[in-house]
């Protein structure tokens, strides 16, 4: 049974400059207990899902497409529902855990508050199921009398963790977490939510642009760019064997220590994601893709198959339809 | 074993630039016209930053008329033999005043003054303000001290207190009170720039600037400053708007220059001469409502330039 | 603690400023002031003085004393609110027993406007930033930046004209009729008077006000923080009343704080316009009689009345604010 299952998503955002599809149809399905990697450049949309799936964007941004928590349809939720699903069917672990805490309140109330609301306790056992997340995360169950401006970045950001589980949500999703920290305190993060993953059961949606990450945690990998994915398959083969250029270029640009490949330059890419309102046509990688051909300005990919348990959108893979029946 | 990736990264390759033929200094007006333009644009779509303008723009071509027509016809200091305290009437637009002068004619005199003086000693306020702040904020902690509690000092005074001890100590003279409404308002100005002036410093430029040798005043002329101009403008902007109300407020103390009217003035008269109890609305009318126009339109320029140059992310 | 030391500072650089004010009333009112302000005191009160009786007078108020030594007198005086004899205006009376009397009367309005607009202001703007673009917002962002432009003398000027001069809802000045009356019917004379004056004060800075607390509001939903409560399932009402408001007063504070030297400023023409017997009324009689006992008082009352508002807004702050309560 899938926790999480999206079909043909689409989100448009409504600007005074006109309509800006962040997300132009994208399908991906989560099951109990697994990990979905979701990568991509700045801007390709990633964050997007993450805010359409507890529809927290603002009343003008249009979303369409199939959204199903737990079997329930979220989009057309009314308002007493949603506000009863939020956290406890999916909770997010925002990035940049800087801003994310209301500086005036106590981080052991902001937790509280999540399970209060949905009336899973009274205050007292709510402030004791505050300190019982407090110690899962690893800190000590009386900084729940602290204010967030009172703990470093690492800490915030398991207190983000510690209230993400608040609830028992069979869905988290974790929306850049380790973005804004450094490199050892990170390191920290990630392992605490592996182990936390893993010991609770949950099915995560784990949203970054560091690809070298998502390997070690993901069960698979959906890869977006310009608002579409445009490869997935098991974490560690689309790592290892990319079959999107684009796959290959971000790959290539997180080298690991070791690797030989990058032991004399390490791999970028040139140029920038497009303006969701300037898409290229065809398919939107090509203006940097170094394998691109003619029919690439004109035919716009789909996933197609590109190996066992691997579906990619580049006309070079192999379940890609012959050129001559797609240009006709 | 690693595998060789399915493929390797496009080479990047320099941009090749047409020949140039435009001077440095030539490209950085041409980069201004278009930071301008850029600018321009962005305020045309602000409604109340166009209104605001529009009254301003009246009202500057009113003061600009007042400069030719003070002879003539216009001319307030002629008493006629006009009714007194008359209600408005063809001949009489705006009514008439005490002496029979005309309310319309005081009031498009008042125009310059009211704005000469405004835009003046917001200009002094400016300066100061801009200088103290850029001093403070650029150079080392005592110097910052120093000038921050000073600073406060005119930040919390009452300014009018101030303004009436100094104007009874060195009198009603039409440009000391711009000296007066200049220093006692540059506070709020100093605050701004100095925090500006600190979030420049901390930039990486400024310090790649610095590792090559670069002057003080190198930086603050040629990086710190232009960072500044634009919320420097626009605070300029609101700075002239306060200015004006604070010299309507001198003058309705009876602290205005007794030979240039400004519309402080005249409201002042108005009232001394009893203008309230005797209903003679038009005579305190006018000038009240030009004052809250042209406050009123800097302020609305002010809050779209503020808009523009400190764009904050809000929802929805 | 934290808090502690936090008010020990903010009430440290009170005094900071305080003694450089009075410093600065030192410069005006000792070294730059015109005139003699001894003759100037004999000829007001029409005593025939000599030469001898004047540098005797003149030694008994301490200004045939070297400047430096003055000036410590002078600290001294000044924090003791001895503001000497007036010199003009009641050449018989003592400047702190003419103020006493007119102080209730400016406090109570003052005090009275200014919780007032801070109130309206902030729950208005908090509805109006809450609910944007509504008619409602529009008609109140208009309002609030005319009532802003508008002097408040201008303002005062109006009401007389529309409720009491053509209305007669209210008299046109002063604290209370000419005739006393006595009891309860003096109170109900008394807040008869004091309507209108109340109301200019007000309305003229319940604008600032609102267009802040506004902003401020604005500054705030946009933060993640608010997302976060929102994603968490709390509902709209408790997200504004928990998490956004408390965050949104506190800039609000700081610039309403900033604003109390412009309220000052605004009574003193308030009172003009009503003849309101208070402190401004009694600086403009000052001004135009050029008595500068009376003008040093009020300065420095003015300033110390500032501050100490100021303080209060400090310490409001503080309680609102734990980042500098710990520190």
């Amino acid at each position: 049974m899938s926790v999480l299952n999206v079909e043909d998503l689409r989100v448009t955002y409504t600007t005074k400059g006109g309509d800006v599809p962040a997300v132009r149809g994208v399908s991906f399905s989560i099951d109990r207990g697994e990990v979905l990697g979701l990568a991509g450049e700045s801007g390709c949309g990633k964050s997007t899902i993450a805010g359409a799936i507890l529809r927290l964007h603002s009343p003008g941004t249009r979303i369409e497409g199939k959204l199903e928590l737990e079997g329930e349809d979220v989009l057309s939720l009314k308002p007493g529902r949603l506000r009863a699903v939020r956290w406890t069917g999916a909770s997010i672990v925002f990035q940049g855990a800087l801003h994310a805490l209301n500086p005036v309140q106590k981080i052991g109330d902001q937790i509280q508050e999540a399970i209060q609301v949905h009336g899973m306790a009274t205050e007292k056992e709510a402030a004791v199921r505050a300190g019982a997340l407090l110690e899962q995360v690893g800190l000590p169950p009386r900084r729940k009398n602290d204010y967030p401006h009172e703990l470093s970045g690492g800490q915030k950001q398991r207190v983000m963790i510690a209230m993400a589980l608040a609830c028992s949500p069979t869905l988290v999703i974790a929306d850049e977490p380790t973005t804004a920290l450094d490199v050892m305190v990170q390191a920290q993060v990630l392992q605490l939510l592996r182990s936390l993953q893993h010991d609770l059961g949950l099915a995560m949606l784990f949203i970054t642009h560091d690809l070298s990450v998502l390997v070690d945690v993901s069960d698979r990998l959906a890869i977006m760019y310009a608002g579409k994915i445009v490869e997935e398959g098991k974490a560690n083969e689309v790592f290892h064997a990319p079959q999107h250029p684009y796959t290959a270029a971000l790959a290539a640009a997180f080298p690991e220590i070791g690797d030989t490949r990058f032991r004399h330059k390490p791999a970028g890419l040139g140029g920038d994601p497009p303006d969701p309102q300037l898409i290229p046509s065809g398919c939107p990688f090509h203006p940097r893709c170094a394998r691109a051909i003619d029919a690439c300005r004109t035919v716009v990919p789909e996933l197609w198959d590109a190996g066992a348990d691997r579906r990619a959108a580049c006309v070079h893979v192999a379940g890609a339809p012959s050129l001559d029946s797609v240009m006709s | 074993m690693k595998t060789e990736p399915a493929i390797t990264a496009p080479e990047i390759q320099a941009p090749v630039l047409p020949p140039n033929k435009l001077t440095p200094r030539q490209l950085r007006w041409a980069r201004r016209r278009r930071t301008l333009g850029r600018f321009w644009q962005q305020f045309r779509q602000s409604k109340m930053g166009m209104i605001g303008l529009a009254i301003l723009i009246f009202y500057a071509g009113v003061a600009i008329f007042s400069i030719f027509a003070s002879k003539g016809a216009l001319d307030p200091t002629i008493t006629t033999n006009g009714p007194r305290l008359a209600g408005p009437s063809l001949h009489y637009p705006l009514g008439t005043q005490i002496d029979g002068i005309s309310v319309l004619s005081l009031t498009i005199e008042g125009a310059r003054i009211s704005l000469f003086v405004g835009l003046s000693a917001a200009l002094i306020s400016m300066l100061l303000g801009t200088l103290i702040g850029m001093w403070a904020g650029y150079k080392s902690s005592v110097h910052d001290a120093i000038l921050m509690r000073i600073t406060d000092v005119f930040l919390v005074l009452p300014w009018l207190a101030l303004a009436i001890v100094l104007a009874a100590m060195f009198g009603q003279n039409f440009w000391i009170i711009i000296i007066i409404i200049g220093l006692t308002s540059w506070a709020g100005t100093a605050r701004l720039v100095r925090a500006q002036v600190l979030s420049v410093k901390e930039r990486t430029y400024i310090e790649r600037s610095r590792a090559l040798g670069a002057s003080d005043a190198h930086v603050v002329i040629k990086h710190i400053t232009p960072n500044l101009m634009p919320i420097i403008f626009a605070n300029t902007i609101l700075t002239i708007a306060i200015a004006i109300l604070s010299e309507s407020q001198l003058s309705f103390l009876g602290l205005g220059d007794p030979n240039a009217k400004s519309w402080g003035t005249l409201i002042e008269e108005a009232f001394n001469h009893g203008a309230l109890t005797l209903h003679a609305w038009w005579w305190l009318m006018a000038p009240s409502i030009s004052i809250v126009l042209v406050v009123l339109g800097f302020t609305m320029v002010g809050f779209a330039m503020d808009e523009i140059v400190n764009p904050r992310i809000r929802e929805r | 603690m934290g808090t502690a030391k936090y008010l020990l500072g903010k009430l440290g650089q009170l005094f900071i400023t305080l003694v450089l004010v009075l410093s600065l009333a030192f410069l005006l009112f000792r070294v730059w002031q015109p005139g003699d302000p001894v003759a100037t005191w004999a000829k007001a009160s029409g005593a025939k003085l000599n030469a001898e009786q004047l540098d005797q007078i003149r030694h008994e108020w301490g200004l045939d004393v070297p400047l430096p030594r003055q000036y410590v007198s002078y600290m001294g005086q000044m924090l003791t609110f001895n503001f000497g004899t007036s010199t003009i205006l009641n050449p018989q009376e003592s400047v702190s027993s003419m103020f006493w009397s007119r102080m209730a009367k400016s406090a109570i309005l003052i005090v009275t406007s200014t919780f007032a607009a801070i109130a309206i202001g902030v729950l208005l703007g908090i509805y109006g930033g809450w609910k944007r673009q509504g008619k409602v917002d529009q008609a109140s962002m208009g309002s609030s930046m005319v009532l802003y432009a508008m002097p408040e003398f201008v303002l005062g000027m109006i009401f007389i004209l529309i409720f009491a001069a053509t209305l007669h809802l209210f008299p046109v000045s002063l604290y209370e009729s000419p005739i006393p009356k006595t009891g309860v019917a003096h109170w109900t004379d008394v807040i008869n008077h004091m309507a209108l004056p109340w109301l200019t004060l007000t309305l003229a800075y319940v604008g600032e006000f609102y267009l802040v607390m506004r902003s401020s509001l604005l500054d705030v939903l946009g933060e993640e923080y608010i997302a976060l409560a929102r994603a968490k399932g709390v509902r709209e009402k408790y997200v504004l009343r928990k998490h956004a408001v408390p965050n949104a007063l506190l800039p609000t504070i700081t610039l309403v704080a900033l604003s109390f030297g412009f309220i000052l400023s605004g009574v003193i023409t308030v009172e003009l316009v009503f003849s309101y017997p208070g402190v401004g009324k009694l600086s403009v009689d000052a001004l135009r009689q050029r008595d500068f006992a009376v003008l040093q008082a009020t300065f420095v009352i003015s300033v110390i009345a500032v501050l100490l508002a100021n303080f209060i807004a400090d310490l409001t702050y503080a309680y609102l604010d734990p980042r500098v309560r710990r520190a």
